[in-house]
């Protein structure tokens, strides 16, 4: 199983809704997020263009996160899922700086947070949280080694893109373009 | 126009705006560290090669320091901790891949060694000492016992401790500025220069003076290569590493690396050195001091920097 997640950057309208669901569901400490939308404008006036990405962890295949934790606490879970246990955290920040996405923080109560892609409610049977409440339904989620799913086909179909490839970490969130 | 903007108002503490996680407590450690591994690679390479009683300083006086100088930068470590209370989890693992998991590991040989190293030569501080605990005669007796051995172990976990330093930084490929393998190198013998220079500082006996005096040169003439091919590295590398560069060459770091560390840390110091050895009296404090105050900002503004350099996708 390889757990992945597919955004659709032309669907997508940039309401933020992901992210406010994101905080209710992971009582998230009020003024930090997990994830979060950018706007990525390019060109000059009449050629301009607009992308909006929902952004957050890409539980990449080869994290450098997991890669440089001194005790462990950060590490892969099934479908590769990245995680952070936290009584083995003790907040050296390594992590925070090995992400090229910038997608982790430190919690005020002193371990290092980010996205889960909502474990708990996978292992319930139900989609992330930010993916169940999008209005355009432009958040997909699945299983990449499943050719029948929805992430597999889109990204059989379409075409697509993942963040700062060049920096070797084979990211699971993949948008499409 | 290329802008990004993150318009879900994103604005993590010590994330947004720019990266933050790390403040002085880590160039703080990296700098004591590589002093402390300087100091102790010069006393045991002295002591391989059977020279304690030419050179009383750097095998002796000088590693005195150096407890403390651990000490003090395991406590600035112990402070960057977010979860302080469970620092005693870097010892229940080993992790290889992990260049923070060394250096947890390496600090817990290097310390006690120090601390053993010193207590043998206790007696040249203070004379007729006599240790109120038995124990601590004993160590004091095996290792004078075995002192070449000890060398041995000391040249080698201060060459790690050394080049750890920069390696810590040089494994995050997430920030280009630090990603690349000769900071491991440049922190080492950055290290080694500064713990000569204290050597030099400490040291009453003119011979031994004149060494670290031209072993400083020769370090800090092995530190400019190193910088030069740091800049050819990163200019001849990827659109990252060209834009992280430009810190250093117009950006915001321009006049504190080239000024402080370069100009400031290493030729100043190389041009008084130089001089003394042709015979002009310059006060040894001087060079000293300047190598000091050159590693030390230059630990600051690489930590500094690396947090602001980043991929731009």
């Amino acid at each position: 199983m390889r757990y992945a997640m597919v955004i659709d950057t032309k669907k997508c309208v940039g309401c933020s809704d992901c992210v406010v669901a994101c905080q209710n569901e992971n009582r998230v400490p009020i003024g930090y997020c997990r994830d979060w939308v950018i706007e990525h404008a390019k060109g000059t006036f009449p050629n301009v263009s607009i992308e909006l990405r929902s952004e957050r962890c890409n539980h990449c295949e080869n994290s450098p996160c997991v890669r440089c934790c001194p005790t462990g606490a950060s590490h892969y879970e099934d479908g590769g899922l990245v995680k952070v246990t936290r009584q083995e955290c003790i907040g050296c920040g390594a992590c925070v700086q090995s992400c090229p996405y910038d997608a982790r923080y430190s919690h005020p109560d002193g371990f290092v947070d980010k996205c889960t892609f909502c474990h708990h409610r996978l292992q319930e049977g139900k989609l992330p949280s930010c993916v169940s409440v999008c209005p355009t339904e432009c958040m997909y989620f699945g299983d990449l080694d499943d050719k029948e799913s929805k992430v597999y086909q889109l990204l059989q179909n379409r075409n697509w893109k993942v963040l700062a490839p060049e920096v070797g970490t084979k990211p699971h969130v993949y948008y499409l373009i | 126009m290329d802008e990004e903007i993150i318009i879900s108002g994103r604005m993590n503490p010590k994330i947004d705006p720019t990266l933050g996680i790390w403040g002085w407590e880590i160039p703080l450690y990296l700098f004591l560290g590589g002093l402390a591994a300087g100091i102790l690679f010069f006393a045991a390479l002295y002591t391989i090669l059977g020279r304690e009683k030419e050179l009383p300083t750097a095998v002796r006086k000088a590693t005195f320091i150096v407890p403390a100088i651990l000490v003090i930068g395991l406590f600035a470590l112990f402070l960057d901790l977010k979860n302080k209370l469970y620092f005693w989890q870097l010892y229940t693992t080993i992790r290889l891949e992990s260049p923070m998991s060394w250096g947890a590991w390496v600090l817990m040989l290097v310390t006690p060694l120090s601390i053993v190293w010193c207590v043998a030569y206790w007696r040249d501080l203070v004379p007729n000492w006599k240790f109120k605990v038995e124990w601590l005669e004993f160590v004091e007796k095996q290792v004078n016992k075995y002192r070449k051995p000890l060398a041995w172990v000391m040249i080698v976990s201060s060459v790690i401790l050394g080049i750890y330093t920069g390696i810590l930084l040089s494994a995050f490929n997430a920030r280009p500025l630090w990603n690349t393998s000769i900071l491991g190198p440049l922190f080492l013998v950055s290290g080694l220069s500064t713990g000569a220079a204290v050597i030099m500082w400490m040291s009453k006996d003119h011979l031994e003076r004149t060494l670290f005096s031209k072993i400083d040169l020769i370090l800090i003439g092995i530190e400019i290569f190193f910088i030069i091919h740091l800049f050819m590295g990163f200019l001849a590398s990827n659109a990252a590493q060209i834009e992280a560069a430009q810190l250093f060459l117009g950006g915001a770091y321009t006049l504190l690396f080239w000024g402080g560390v370069v100009v400031l840390g290493l030729l100043v110091p190389a041009i008084l050195e130089i001089l003394e050895l042709r015979g002009k009296r310059i006060p040894v404090a001087l060079p000293a001091f300047l190598i000091l105050l050159g590693g030390m900002i230059f630990r600051f503004i690489m930590v500094d920097a690396g947090q602001l350099s980043k991929y731009l996708y």
